[in-house]
C-alpha cells in the first residue's frame, strides 16, 4: 500500500466522518438553541429527525407514482416541507406539553421520552415497522473523484453544504434577526426582557418550533446516507445531547465544533476498532472529558 | 391491640405491613409458581424503584442509567452461574472444555483473568452489591464535586447506560453478547429452576426487597435522611451550613446503586439468565417510570407501581402490542403532567381525604341516634386510618 | 501582612466577570464583636463581596483571612466550619420542614454522610433549639412547618439556624427588607444581643435601621470603598452625597 493509498483511504473516511457530523450538527444545533433558550431537554428531538425522514420518503413515494416529472426536483421541495412539518409539530407540541413544564427540567425529560415513544408507535403504524429509503434523484447518485482511488460520494457533499447552509442560516438568525434578539436576551435574563415587552412564551414557542424544524432537515439530510425507520432519530439522541453539553450548552460555536470533534473520533477510530468498540471509545472519551470539565469546551463566566 | 396499632401510625408502617402482606401471603396463595415466579421477576425492578425513591424522589436527583447498576448486578450473579455450570464434564464437547459455552462459540481458549474470581460465591455476593456501588461513586464523586446536577447529570447517566450496553454487546466473547448469559442451573448444586427453588428463591427476595425497604425508611428517618430532603429543596441553604453537599449525594447515588445490583442479583437468581436489554437506555428509563407511576416520595407506592406497571406491560404486550407503547407513552406523560407524586399521591390527596369525609359523615348520625349498643367514645380510638379502609370497603 | 488581631481582614480583593470588575482591589477589616453595616447603591458590589466571603463566588485576586487564615480558596462548607455563617437575601429555610427540624439540622454535629446517619437529637440538642427558638421569639412556634411562618417570622428563623452554628463572623444580606415596622424593631434588637458575642456584617438599606445597629458603617460603589466610619461621618461625606444624590 503506497503513501497515496493510505492518504486516500484516510481522506475518505475523514469524509465519511462529514456526514455524520452533518447529522450530528443539525440535531445538535436544535437541541442547543431549545436548552439554551428554555433550561429544556427535549428527549423526542429524534422523533422530529425521523419526521423530516419520512417526508421525503413521502414525497420521493408521490414523485415516484403521481408526478414522475418531479423525480428530479423533488427533493429540494421535500426539504422545505420537512422543515415546515417538524416545525408544524414542534409548535403543538410545545403549546400542548413543553409549556407546562418549563419550571420542572427533569420532568420535562420524562414526559418527552413519552412523547417520543408515542410518535414512534404513530411512525411504525403508519409506515410499518420496516426501514423505508426514498428515492434519490439521479444528481445525488455517484460520487466524485478528484484523484484516481478517490471516491467522495455526491450524496455525502450534498449534505455537508445543505449543513452549513443551515448553520450559516441559523448563526445569522441568532445574532442579527429580531427573534435571534428576543431569544438572546431571554436567555440573558428572562424577567428583565419579558418587563421590556419581549412576549417570552412566544418566543419559547418559536425557539422551540424552529429547533424542532432543524431537527426535521436533519431527518432530510440523514435519508440521502441511511435508511429510516420508526426507531431512527432516537438512536442519534443521546449522541446529540453529547454533542450540545461537550460544546458547552446553548453556545452554538461550540455545538458546531464538539460535533466535528466526536464524529470525526468515531468515524478515524472506526478505522481501527470495530464499530461498537469506536462507539465505546468516543462516549468514553466524552463523558471523561465532561467529568473533568463539566461545563464543556466553550463556556461564558457569568455573575451568579 | 392498641399500642399495636399507635406504634405502626407512629412509625408509618401501615404501607409497609401492608405490601407485606400482599407480597408474602396473597400473591403466593392465589397463584401458580409460575405466575408467582413472573412476579418475582417484577420485585427486582422493586429494588430499582425504591433505589429510586431515595434518590430522585428524596434527594432530587434523576439518574437514567439504574440499568447499569442493575444489569452489573445481575451479571456478576450470572457470572457465578454459569461457571457452575461450565464444569469440564457438562462442557466435554467444546473445543475447550470447562470455559461458558459462548467463550467456546468466540474461539476463546482459556477462561479471562477477570472471570476467575467469580469461582467463590463469596465474592461474587460482595461483587454484587460492591461493583455496582464503586462505579456508582467514581461517576457521581467526580460529577457532584464539580457540581454537575440535574439534567446535565442525567444526561451523563444515560450515556454510560449506552455505553455499557454496547460494551456489553460488543465483546461477545467474554460477555455473552446480545444473548446475554443463558443456561443457568444450579448455585452450588442447587436446582435453581425447580418448583421448590422458586418457591424459596420469591420468598427470599420479597424477603429481602421488605428489609431493603424498611431500611430505607430508617434511613429517611435520620438526619441524613432530613439533610437529604433538605439538599433537594434548598441547596444553598445545607452548602452554607457547612455540609459537603456532594458526599451526600454521592452517598444517595451509591445507596440506589447498591439497591439495584441486589435486585439485579436476584433477577438472575429467579428468571435463570442476564442480557444486555436489562442494561441499555430504554429499560433504564422504564425503571424511572415504575417508580414514578407508585409515587416518586413513597417506597411502597414505587414498589406497587412497579408491579402495575409490569404486569399492565405482560398483559398488553401480548394482547395488544400497539397499544402498549401508546399507554407507555401516555403513562409518562400523564403522570409527570397530571399527578407528578404517582399512585401514593393520589392516596394522600384524594382518597384519604375521602374515606375520612365518608368515615366522620357514617359516624355522626350514630352519635346522634345515641345508639345505646355502641360506646361511641370507642368508635373514634379504633379508627386508625387501617381499619377505616376495611370498613368503607363493604359499601 | 503578618497576623492581627482582626476577625476578618479582606486585601487587595478583586473580582472580574468577563472584564467587568464587580470588586475592585478591595480593603475591608472587621474587629472582634464589631457590628458592620455596609451601604452602597445598587450593583455597587455588596453582594457580591459577601459570596467571595463565604466562597459562593471565587475571587480573581487578592486575599481573605479568617481569624489569620486564608480562606480564599477553601471550600465552601469549610469556611462555614470555620465559624463564618451566611443569611441570604430572600429567606432560605426548608419550607416543608418544622421550626424545630431546621433548627435541629443546623446543629454544627453529625456533619459528615455517616455522621449524620448516627446523629441523635440529645438533651444538649435539644436545650440548645430550645435557647435558640428563645432568643429569635419562635419557641411557641416550634412544631409549626416553616412554610407556614410570616416573611418576617421565616428571616428570624434563618438568623436562628445560623445562630445554631455559633459563628464567629455573621454576615446578613438585607434582613430586615420587606419587614413591618414592629418586626424591624425587635429585629434591631435582636441583632444587638447577638453582636455581644461574634463580629458581623450587615447590608442594608433603611438608614433609620442602620443608624441604630452600626458600630461603623463602610460604603461601596462600583466595586471599591467610597468611605468608611461612623454614620454621622459618612453621611456628611461629599463623595458619598454625591453618589447618593449626584449624577
Amino acid at each position: 500500500m503506497s503513501f497515496s493509498d493510505i492518504l486516500n483511504i484516510g481522506l475518505m473516511q475523514g469524509f465519511a466522518g462529514l456526514s455524520l457530523f452533518a447529522v450530528l450538527l443539525l440535531m445538535g444545533l436544535g437541541l442547543a438553541i431549545i436548552f439554551g433558550q428554555m433550561g429544556v431537554i427535549n428527549m423526542a428531538h429524534g422523533e422530529f429527525m425521523t419526521i423530516g425522514a419520512y417526508t421525503v420518503y413521502l414525497f420521493s413515494w408521490l414523485a415516484d407514482n403521481r408526478f414522475p416529472r418531479f423525480s428530479q426536483t423533488y427533493f429540494l421541495v421535500a426539504i422545505v416541507a420537512a422543515f415546515v412539518i417538524a416545525f408544524a409539530v414542534g409548535w403543538l407540541v410545545e403549546w400542548a406539553l413543553i409549556r407546562h413544564l418549563y419550571k420542572r427540567p427533569l420532568d420535562t425529560l420524562l414526559a418527552t421520552w413519552g412523547l417520543s415513544l408515542g410518535m414512534q408507535q404513530v411512525f411504525r403504524s403508519t409506515f410499518g415497522p420496516k426501514e423505508v429509503s426514498p428515492t434519490l434523484p439521479d444528481w445525488l447518485m455517484g460520487s466524485w473523484a478528484p484523484h484516481e482511488g478517490l471516491d467522495i460520494p455526491i450524496n455525502g457533499l450534498f449534505v455537508l453544504a445543505l449543513t452549513l447552509v443551515i448553520t450559516a442560516a441559523l448563526l445569522l438568525a441568532m445574532y442579527k434577526s429580531r427573534w435571534g434578539l428576543r431569544v438572546r436576551a431571554t436567555v440573558a435574563n428572562r424577567i428583565m426582557a419579558n418587563a421590556s415587552g419581549i412576549d417570552t412564551r412566544k418566543t419559547d414557542r418559536l425557539t422551540f418550533a424552529i429547533g424542532c424544524g432543524v431537527a426535521g432537515v436533519a431527518g432530510a439530510a440523514f435519508t440521502t446516507i441511511g435508511s429510516t425507520g420508526p426507531t431512527s432519530g432516537s438512536l442519534y439522541i443521546v449522541d446529540s445531547f453529547l454533542v450540545v453539553t461537550f460544546g458547552g450548552a446553548a453556545h452554538l460555536l461550540g455545538t458546531v465544533v464538539s460535533a466535528f470533534g466526536i464524529a470525526q473520533t468515531q468515524s478515524i477510530s472506526e478505522f481501527f476498532l470495530t464499530g461498537s468498540m469506536a462507539k465505546v471509545l468516543t462516549l468514553l472519551l466524552i463523558v471523561f472529558f465532561l467529568m473533568i470539565r463539566p461545563q464543556g469546551l466553550f463556556a461564558s463566566k457569568v455573575r451568579r | 391491640m392498641n399500642t399495636i396499632k399507635t406504634w405502626i401510625h407512629q412509625h408509618q408502617l401501615g404501607g409497609l405491613l401492608a405490601l407485606a402482606l400482599l407480597i408474602l401471603v396473597i400473591l403466593p396463595a392465589g397463584l401458580d409458581i409460575f405466575r408467582l415466579n413472573l412476579f418475582g421477576k417484577y420485585l427486582t425492578y422493586g429494588f430499582v424503584s425504591i433505589g429510586l425513591v431515595m434518590l430522585w424522589g428524596h434527594s432530587g436527583i434523576l439518574s437514567l442509567g439504574q440499568g447499569v447498576f442493575f444489569g452489573l448486578g445481575g451479571y456478576c450473579m450470572a457470572m457465578f452461574l454459569k461457571l457452575e455450570a461450565s464444569d469440564p464434564i457438562s462442557t466435554r464437547i467444546q473445543s475447550t472444555p470447562g470455559i461458558p459455552d459462548f467463550m467456546d462459540w468466540n474461539q476463546l481458549t482459556a477462561l479471562p483473568l477477570w472471570w476467575q474470581p467469580f469461582h467463590s460465591l463469596t465474592f461474587t455476593l460482595l461483587a454484587v452489591v460492591l461493583v455496582p456501588t464503586l462505579l456508582a461513586f467514581c461517576i457521581s464523586f467526580a460529577m457532584f464535586k464539580r457540581r454537575v446536577s440535574g439534567v446535565y447529570f442525567a444526561i451523563i447517566t444515560q450515556a454510560v447506560a449506552l455505553i455499557l450496553s454496547v460494551l456489553i454487546i460488543g465483546q461477545q466473547g467474554v460477555t455473552g453478547g446480545v444473548n446475554g448469559i443463558t443456561d443457568l442451573k444450579t448455585l452450588l448444586g442447587w436446582d435453581i429452576r425447580s418448583n421448590s427453588a422458586r418457591y424459596i428463591l420469591y420468598f427470599a427476595n420479597a424477603g429481602l426487597l421488605l428489609a431493603c425497604i424498611w431500611g430505607c425508611m430508617w434511613i429517611q428517618k435520620t438526619k441524613l435522611g432530613t439533610l437529604l430532603l433538605a439538599m433537594r429543596d434548598k441547596e444553598d441553604r445545607v452548602q452554607f451550613s457547612g455540609y459537603d453537599v456532594a458526599n451526600f449525594k454521592v452517598f444517595a447515588f451509591c445507596l440506589a446503586a447498591a439497591l439495584s445490583g441486589i435486585g439485579g442479583a436476584m433477577f438472575t437468581l429467579q428468571v435463570g439468565f442476564m442480557s444486555p436489554s436489562f442494561v441499555g437506555i430504554i429499560p433504564s428509563i422504564e425503571m424511572v417510570i415504575f417508580a414514578a407511576v407508585g409515587g416518586r416520595l413513597s417506597l411502597v407506592g414505587a414498589v406497587v407501581g412497579t408491579l402495575l406497571v409490569n404486569l399492565g406491560r405482560s398483559y398488553f404486550s401480548e394482547s395488544f402490542p400497539d397499544l402498549w407503547l401508546f399507554l407507555m407513552a401516555a403513562l409518562f406523560i400523564g403522570v409527570v403532567m397530571a399527578f407528578p407524586n404517582g399512585l401514593a399521591g393520589l392516596l394522600d390527596s384524594h382518597i384519604k381525604p375521602w374515606l375520612a369525609r365518608r368515615a366522620a359523615s357514617r359516624q355522626t348520625p350514630v352519635a346522634a341516634t345515641g345508639d345505646p349498643v355502641v360506646p361511641a367514645s370507642i368508635t373514634p380510638t379504633q379508627d386508625l386510618p387501617l381499619p377505616t379502609t376495611i370498613q368503607a370497603q363493604p359499601e | 501582612m503578618s497576623n492581627t488581631d482582626f476577625v476578618l481582614a479582606i486585601e487587595d480583593l478583586t473580582v472580574s466577570f468577563d472584564g467587568f470588575k464587580a470588586i475592585d482591589t478591595l480593603n475591608l477589616y472587621i474587629d472582634r464583636e464589631e457590628l458592620r453595616v455596609i451601604i452602597g447603591p445598587n450593583g455597587a458590589g455588596k453582594t457580591t463581596l459577601l459570596d467571595l466571603i463565604c466562597g459562593k463566588t471565587r475571587a480573581s485576586g487578592g486575599s481573605i483571612k479568617f481569624k489569620n487564615t486564608e480562606i480564599t480558596r477553601m471550600a465552601e462548607h469549610k469556611i462555614v466550619r470555620a465559624g463564618v455563617g451566611r443569611k441570604f437575601q430572600t429567606p432560605s429555610i426548608y419550607e416543608n420542614l418544622s421550626v424545630f427540624k431546621n433548627l435541629e439540622v443546623s446543629f454544627p454535629q453529625g456533619r459528615s454522610v455517616f455522621g449524620a446517619l448516627r446523629f441523635k437529637t440529645s438533651t444538649e440538642v435539644i436545650a440548645r433549639i430550645h435557647a435558640v427558638a428563645e432568643e429569635i421569639g419562635l419557641e411557641a412556634l416550634l412544631h409549626t412547618e416553616a412554610g407556614l411562618l410570616s416573611h418576617g417570622q421565616k428571616q428570624w428563623l434563618e438568623i436562628g439556624m445560623l445562630l445554631m452554628q455559633e459563628p464567629e463572623l455573621l454576615m446578613l444580606d438585607e434582613p430586615i427588607a420587606g419587614m413591618s415596622a414592629r418586626e424591624r424593631e425587635l429585629t434591631a434588637e435582636l441583632l444587638q444581643r447577638i453582636c455581644r458575642k461574634r463580629s458581623m456584617i450587615v447590608i442594608e438599606h433603611d438608614m433609620e435601621f442602620v443608624r441604630r445597629i452600626a458600630h461603623k458603617v463602610t460604603v461601596m460603589h462600583q466595586g471599591k470603598i467610597l468611605a468608611e466610619g461612623s454614620m454621622d461621618k459618612v453621611q456628611n461625606d461629599a463623595k458619598v452625597i454625591d453618589v447618593y444624590l449626584g449624577h
